[in-house]
């Protein structure tokens, strides 16, 4: 691939993002190329050498953040004309209570994922702290006489500890796949938009 | 490598690429290259962060008819490097402490 290729393949697959960090970018591999030529590399064999140009722009998505895309795509390409804009304001009260609506269900799925996690943890914890209400009670049972139930309770506090410890690298892993899973959801949005832009 | 201690390192190693004199993205990437592996699109990031932040300035100059970055450090830049040697300083004593405990194990 020439580098003439490798920039114009580079601008397809970024051209949802804002044109000024494009160019920049443009610019900044260009020049990467063209110093790679000058120490004596073949065009092809620079191009090569910056890496596929899939892999630079999924690596340039997942640096700019989300709310410049967003921003980007908001921004109307040209000015909106007059009965356009009355348009809008006067079918506000549908579209802009569908698109609360929307953005509230998304969110709620969003935030039942984390519920899930919480109570996780507080089941975690409960656990981790009924071993200590345990052994007083076990106590208050021997000296009223009734050893064996205290040994049953005893028994329970310390089953629970143990069950305790499997929960904790659960919830743990439960948690970091929560975070990887909000991380894909961030970069399959930014791609979505991306290729919306393209469109 | 610790993804955060590798970005905090970068950081400081594009600073002391463009300490003695100003550079350009390529050169950038060759002097840091033998300690560590950068690509491209790292490099961009970390300069425009750096620019940001107020550590390097740029300009455009020609170079073989075409247009080139150079970038040069500023003195807050400098002192980034000053106290990454100071933390340095630090961590090597602690190393050293850690490893003479390891030895007397022996």
């Amino acid at each position: 691939m020439r580098k003439q290729e490798f920039l114009d393949a580079l601008r397809t697959k970024l051209s949802g993002l804002p044109k000024q960090d494009v160019g920049e970018r443009l610019n900044f591999y260009g020049e990467m190329i063209d110093d790679r030529v000058e120490e004596g590399l073949s065009e092809e064999e620079a191009v090569l050498d910056i890496g596929s140009v899939e892999e630079i722009a999924a690596q340039i998505i997942a640096d700019i953040p989300l709310t410049k895309i967003v921003k980007e795509r908001v921004k109307p390409k040209r000015r909106l004309r007059a009965w356009e804009i009355l348009f809008l304001a006067l079918g506000s009260p549908i579209w802009l209570s569908l698109a609360v609506a929307a953005f509230a269900v998304i969110f709620s799925l969003y935030a039942s994922l984390w519920a899930v996690i919480v109570s996780l943890w507080a089941v975690f914890a409960s656990l981790a702290v009924c071993p200590i209400g345990s052994v007083p009670t076990c106590v208050i049972f021997a000296v009223g006489g009734n050893g064996a139930s205290g040994v049953a309770v005893l028994a329970a506090g310390i089953v629970c500890l143990g069950l305790s410890i499997f929960m904790l690298y659960g919830c743990k892993a439960a948690t970091k796949g929560a975070l990887i899973l909000t991380k894909k959801m961030a970069i399959s949005i930014k791609n979505r938009l991306i290729k919306r832009g393209e469109a | 490598m610790d993804i955060q201690l590798k970005r905090g390192l970068l950081d400081v190693c594009v600073l002391a690429a463009i300490k003695n004199e100003d550079s350009y993205g390529y050169q950038i990437i060759k002097d840091v290259k033998p300690y560590l592996e950068m690509s491209e699109s790292t490099l961009y990031t970390i300069l425009k962060r750096l620019e940001l932040s107020g550590m390097l300035t740029v300009r455009t100059s020609e170079h073989a008819g075409r247009l080139r970055k150079y970038y040069r450090i500023t003195e807050a830049g400098i002192g980034r490097i000053e106290d990454f040697k100071r933390e340095w300083r630090e961590v090597m004593s602690i190393y050293q402490f850690v490893t003479k405990e390891e030895a007397a194990k022996k």
